[in-house]
């Protein structure tokens, strides 16, 4: 640590109103405490003093805050929603990761130190030297059984999960299979039981042994948890229904990509679609390395992908 | 087609722009001051200060021009400038027994020491719209001299606290910083001073609405208005190298303490009960809302069934600020596309397996 180190002016935002990455030293401290004690017991959900941020509840606050904390000037910064680039609040939330930090962002998934995500985990395989943020909504994944959190904690501490089994299995009683499709509880460490964040369940098995760190911020509800890397993520099931991912019939209409998650894109009224890949590098990093999907000529005639990119 | 969901830099630069020019308005109309807003829309900075939780006229009024008169959006502009500033510590508790009183009413006695004092109040007004108000220019109103107020002017819960008939608010023995909930979550089950910074802090027409459903039946806790004072109080400050307190500033306040019947209960005797409410400015429903739903979450307190809403405390007390509401209400309008693409999967899968199972019965026969 040289001298000039917290001495304030090296923590400037860029246009110098705001302290680096906008929260005060003091409060980044009290998140990387609680980030602390979430990696030290994956998957409990660490209360912390999330503090009001100049963006709305439910927009990703909990993951902003986590990503204030933990950033410094060399990290590269990527934010996804939906698995893209450029959906709009991804866009809003690095232009402030721009302005009240001036780091290095970047769309490139192997590029990223910090991925901070809504609702997907990129599909090319993540390292240990990036950490992926996850913004949570509801981080109580026995909150629509219970919706007290005196009593949730209680379940928690007892590692009482009997309601949550119960509920999968009444699922499979009246429908045949467990209907959650996302944020679909995975247990941690064979410990706590976890939302994974509205990401389909699709990802779930990403997590599982994931080199890099998960770190998830909840804002509204103010709670962290984490899963350090290497550990152990279940998606519950039972012995006779075991686990299973959405599977797509069709590839990426643009890139020919199998095996990965996709959007379905309504071309016209008349009912044609396609389905592209939800992760937009990934889809564009095959296209420029020659994959062209069986659709590709089609969409280029109606102007898909859209060429007005982002950028970073 | 698609392109609209995705949005640029240029989109959102352009909606910016739009939302400018749609605050300025007509430009042959005079802009707004903020200045006009702070002395004439007091009543809305008043909730905004409340509800944004900083004492601060001008930056509530600046926050109102600013949200276009939306006042959850005002607040949340407050409450987003009042987490960047630092906390150099607590105040010692507001004395409103030594407000600098302008309205003084109790419900509960004809008179009492100090008198009522009726002062500014819309409760006599007929509310018939007041053509003359369009017109601007007139003379500035003026309101008679009147005498000043009673120096004593006991509190009545004081008053009625002296005859034993109140039960006693006594302050914890090792008194420590107040529960801050801007800085630390909400713990369940909540203690006194959480709940009524997040009732303080609350919506208005939430906890009016709660504090209605109290009268109604949901929650009923037969309450008086024992005292409604409003007026200047003096914030004191005790800064560590001084060690003794110094006046800091004024603030205006509105102060409610209801009166709850209190049936008695097994070593208890019965007496009055009360439910409190505290509010910056002018806000006199707010206060009086708070201390109904107050009241209604101490069921616990006095032995009484937690069967209604306003006294389930996680209820009330989780879904009171309109930042939090208004925030995870508004994500719905962000992107659900893979989430929606997993449960579109999932449900033509099982129209499928429907269908197929029909079709199956058929075949047999």
């Amino acid at each position: 640590m040289n001298a000039t180190a917290g001495s304030g002016e090296a923590f400037l935002s860029v246009d110098g109103s705001y302290n680096f990455a906008y929260l005060d030293e003091q409060t980044k401290r009290m998140i990387r405490r609680t980030l602390l004690k979430a990696i030290a017991i994956p998957g409990y959900q660490a209360p912390f003093g999330g503090r009001e941020m100049p963006m709305a509840y439910g927009w990703g606050t909990g993951g902003i805050q986590v990503t204030a904390s933990i950033i410094g000037m060399d990290d590269v910064l990527k934010v996804i929603d939906q698995g893209a680039d450029d959906t709009t609040n991804a866009v809003s939330i690095r232009r402030f990761f721009r302005r009240v930090a001036g780091v290095q962002a970047t769309e490139e998934t192997a590029d990223a130190t910090i991925i901070q995500t809504r609702h997907r985990i990129p599909e090319l395989p993540l390292t240990e030297d990036q950490i992926l943020v996850y913004q949570v909504p509801m981080p109580e994944p026995l909150r629509r059984l219970e919706p007290r959190e005196a009593e949730t904690r209680k379940m928690h501490a007892y590692a009482e999960y009997g309601l949550m089994h119960v509920k999968l299995y009444e699922d499979i009683a009246r429908h045949g299979e467990i209907t959650a499709t996302y944020d679909y509880p995975v247990e941690v460490n064979a410990r706590y039981v976890m939302a994974p964040s509205p990401i389909p369940k699709f990802d779930n098995p990403k997590m599982q042994m994931m080199p890099a760190l998960q770190l998830f911020g909840a804002g509204r509800e103010k709670r962290i948890y984490a899963v350090p890397p290497y550990t152990q993520v279940k998606s519950l099931d039972f012995d006779d229904h075991p686990f299973k991912t959405q599977v797509f019939a069709d590839p990426c209409g643009l890139c020919g990509a199998e095996g990965v998650f996709l959007d379905e894109v309504i071309l016209d009224d008349k009912g044609d679609r396609m389905f592209v890949c939800s992760d937009s590098d990934h889809c564009r990093g095959r296209r420029e390395a020659g994959h062209v999907g069986p659709r590709a000529a089609a969409a280029a005639a109606l102007g898909y992908p859209d060429s007005e990119g982002d950028e970073a | 087609m698609y392109v609209a969901t995705k949005g640029g830099e240029a989109a959102i630069e352009g909606s910016h722009a739009l939302i400018a020019e749609e605050r300025r308005g007509d430009p042959s109309v005079p802009e707004l001051e903020v200045d006009q807003v702070r002395e004439q829309l007091g009543r809305a900075v008043d909730r905004v200060m409340t509800e944004g939780s900083l004492y601060d006229p001008d930056l509530a009024a600046l926050a109102i021009k600013q949200a276009q008169g939306d006042m959850v959006e005002a607040i949340f502009l407050l409450r987003a400038f009042r987490t960047t500033l630092p906390r150099f510590g607590a105040a010692a508790p507001v004395d409103t027994a030594k407000m600098t009183i302008r309205r003084r009413i109790s419900a509960a006695f004809k008179d009492l020491p100090g008198g009522q004092v009726l002062g500014p109040t819309y409760d006599y007004t007929h509310r018939l719209l007041d053509f003359t108000l369009a017109a601007t220019g007139r003379p500035a109103p003026e309101a008679p001299e009147a005498e000043p107020t009673d120096a004593q002017m006991p509190r009545v819960s004081d008053i009625l606290g002296a005859e034993g008939l109140m039960q006693p608010e006594t302050p914890p023995e090792n008194p420590s910083e107040p529960f801050d909930l801007s800085r630390d979550p909400m713990s369940f089950p909540a203690d006194r001073d959480q709940r009524l910074q997040n009732l303080f802090r609350g919506d208005e027409g939430f906890v009016l609405a709660l504090g209605y459903a109290t009268q109604r039946g949901y929650g009923r806790n037969h309450p008086f208005a024992g005292e409604i004072r409003m007026g200047l109080v003096e914030v004191e400050f005790t800064p560590e190298e001084l060690g003794f307190s110094i006046a800091i500033g004024e603030m205006e306040v509105t102060e409610c303490q209801m009166i709850n019947q209190f049936q008695g209960a097994k070593g208890v005797r019965p007496m009055f009960t009360r439910g409190y409410g505290l509010a910056f400015g002018q806000s006199e429903r707010k206060t009086m809302a708070m201390a109904l739903v107050d009241r209604a979450l101490r069921a616990d307190e006095f032995g009484e069934d937690r069967a209604h809403p306003p006294q389930d405390e996680e209820f009330v007390l989780s879904h009171s600020d309109n930042v939090e509401a208004a925030g995870f209400v508004s994500h719905l309008k962000l992107p659900h596309y893979v989430d929606f693409q997993s449960e579109l999967n999932m449900l033509r899968g099982m129209r499928a397996a429907a269908e197929a199972a029909e079709r199956q019965p058929e075949a047999a026969e």
